[in-house]
């Protein structure tokens, strides 16, 4: 018999998955590009081998400067949103869980706008701190919001999920607030959210690889822990794990990759509870899997997402956010209802 | 190994629950807490084990369970409760492999003797067929057998069970009275289990501590602590006590 652990097949699979989606990204667009001459290009870059790729020089300037950026920045942004997400879910032992939904994006919403808003000339480094600390503080508040109102009623789930919601809302207003306050920054904080993948170059994708590591090795480094979670607090207490000091660090992992991905990207909703459920339901419960599978399989539905916001009404591109949106708010109601029914019975 | 309760004291939300109690129960012996509902028989059980702050002193073999790190502890006193959380989907074999948490490094995962100790539990509890199925998918007998899988694969000398019975039916509760039996006498454990019914816990345990309103009432084997006057002085019922098999006493009620 052997434990629930991620198999090479499914780890294979996921990762054959994200790769043809990367593929598929870098090749479409505006000026498609040829796939023998993209793949002898990326291989031309690897040390020591040598190949002529055949692609023009613009062509080469269009991988290179715009799509490659582009598309490794659309696949941390995934990966830490989906992976966030299922922190979170374990965390909180909640599968509607999510970054959005829990404050954590609106915080580092409100915190990387403090910082266009407040720190004069262009603090790119300073925008994923500021909007980790946002990104912490949101979730903090939902949660101490949550387990007051919820104390006594047992309907924990749902009053976390709506304290979230609250807590949202006012972190939106006050971002709101900030922005209209600073109607000469409009511009730049409006671009910021509404940014998607479009601003993406490399200085973006070396400003948040760091931050995006960590947070995604001491995630991965969770599963186990997140599993004896699985049973409540006080029976992974007497199995000798102290469960708050699980809670905290995958907290603040989670937080810094929602942090990460808000701070490039702007708000890009549902992936964080989308992803994670697919998984599950794929390949079942247990946060070793579910937590890489949700890394490599986040990645993928964003690049898709993007592929489909920047083609669909070419030469315009929809917001990214739009896309997730459209796809993420059925799924929502889907999990709910069947929520729902596993509470009942 | 002894387990050694002196005047403990535990409250909860500012109301006293457990005022003074001691107790004491020889190790390789079993135990049951009995008492009315709201007696505060699981709180002291989570008090034994620490997840229940509270003033007095509980030790174990003579070293204080509140000294001891989360992971320690776990090595010593296994714990299942009234209603365990069964994860959605996990299997029996993770699910007893969990017991192993107190051994497994922090960061690090299950060394093929911890995966070799839980197929073994497995087999004693004769569970290996249902090894790799979902634990939503098993009978409450069933499950209780794997609540029990999990507690042993800690390999701990002493078992705290609360109320393992519950929502069990006549021959499912024997099946895991004997069964706990069987694997006290063959591991030497120390078991201290909270359990509603009392001719149940007359036949089984070597002695009974009778819990009322947070105090201990009564002490001692169930032929003294079973007797009429004071099942109708702590539980309000009316009782006729009969001497059963090895002069175990039996319960019946009857109508006033």
């Amino acid at each position: 018999m052997t434990p629930a652990r991620l198999r090479p097949l499914q780890f294979g699979g996921a990762v054959a998955v994200l790769a043809a989606t990367m593929l598929a990204a870098l090749l479409v667009g505006a000026a498609d590009l040829p796939v023998t001459g993209v793949v002898k290009a990326l291989l031309d870059r690897v040390p020591f081998v040598d190949v002529d790729s055949g692609l023009s020089t613009v062509e080469r300037n269009v991988l290179f400067e715009l799509r490659l950026p582009r598309v490794l920045l659309g696949a941390m942004v995934g990966g830490l949103l989906a992976i966030a997400g299922a922190g979170y879910q374990g965390v909180f032992r909640n599968p509607l869980a999510d970054p959005y939904l829990l404050g954590a994006a609106a915080g580092a919403g409100v915190g990387a706008t403090l910082v266009i808003v407040v720190v004069p000339g262009d603090p790119a480094f300073a925008i994923p701190l500021a909007a980790f600390v946002g990104a912490i503080s949101g979730v903090f508040l939902a949660y101490a919001l949550g387990s007051t109102a919820g104390r006594g009623n047992g309907s924990g789930a749902a009053t976390l999920v709506l304290a979230g919601v609250a807590v949202s809302n006012f972190l939106a207003a006050v971002q709101t607030f900030l922005q209209q306050a600073n109607a000469e920054e409009l511009q730049r904080i409006f671009s910021w959210i509404l940014g998607g993948l479009g601003l993406a170059d490399w200085p973006t994708v070396a400003m948040i690889a760091p931050y995006a590591l960590v947070s995604t090795v001491v995630l991965l480094l969770h599963g186990r822990l997140l599993d004896v979670l699985s049973v409540g607090e006080e029976e992974a207490t007497s199995l000798g794990v102290s469960a708050a000091r699980v809670r905290l660090i995958v907290l603040v992992a989670a937080s810094l990759a929602t942090a990460c991905a808000v701070a490039v990207s702007g708000l890009i909703g549902f992936v964080g509870i989308v992803v994670p459920h697919a998984v599950r339901r794929l390949a079942g419960g247990s946060y070793r899997v579910v937590l890489p599978l949700s890394l490599l399989l986040g990645a993928a539905f964003l690049e898709l997402a993007d592929l489909f916001a920047r083609t669909v009404v070419a030469p315009g591109e929809l917001p990214l956010g739009v896309v997730t949106a459209f796809v993420g708010a059925p799924f929502f109601v889907v999990i709910l209802r069947a929520t729902r029914r596993q509470v009942d019975t | 190994m002894t387990i050694a309760v002196r005047d403990l004291n535990v409250e909860l939300d500012g109301r006293p629950v457990l005022k003074g109690v001691s107790l004491e129960v020889p190790g390789g012996s079993w135990t049951a807490v009995i008492g009315p509902n709201g007696a505060g028989k699981s709180t002291l059980l989570r008090a034994i084990l620490g997840l229940r702050p509270g003033r007095g002193e509980v030790e174990v073999a003579g070293t204080d369970l509140r000294t001891l790190k989360p992971r320690q502890r776990a090595r010593v006193v296994a714990y299942a409760p009234q209603i365990p959380h069964l994860p959605v989907g996990m299997t029996v074999f993770d699910y007893t492999l969990l017991g192993r948490s107190p051994y497994i490094p922090h960061l690090g995962r299950e060394s093929a003797h911890d995966r070799a100790v839980a197929s073994e539990v497995l087999e004693r509890l004769d569970l290996t067929a249902l090894a790799g199925r979902p634990l939503d998918h098993l009978s409450g007998g069933e499950r209780q057998r794997v609540v029990l899988a999990r507690a042993l694969a800690q390999q701990t000398s002493v078992l705290l069970l609360d109320e393992p019975t519950t929502a069990l039916d006549i021959g499912h509760q024997q099946q895991v009275m004997e069964l706990i039996d069987q694997l006290r006498l063959a591991d030497e454990l120390t078991v201290v289990t909270t359990i509603h019914d009392l001719t149940l816990a007359g036949q089984y345990a070597d002695r009974l501590v009778l819990l009322s309103e947070g105090q201990v009432a009564t002490a001692g084997p169930p032929s003294e602590v079973l007797t009429a006057t004071v099942i109708a002085e702590h539980f309000d019922a009316r009782v006729r006590v009969s001497p059963g098999p090895g002069g175990r006493p039996v319960l019946s009620l009857e109508r006033p």
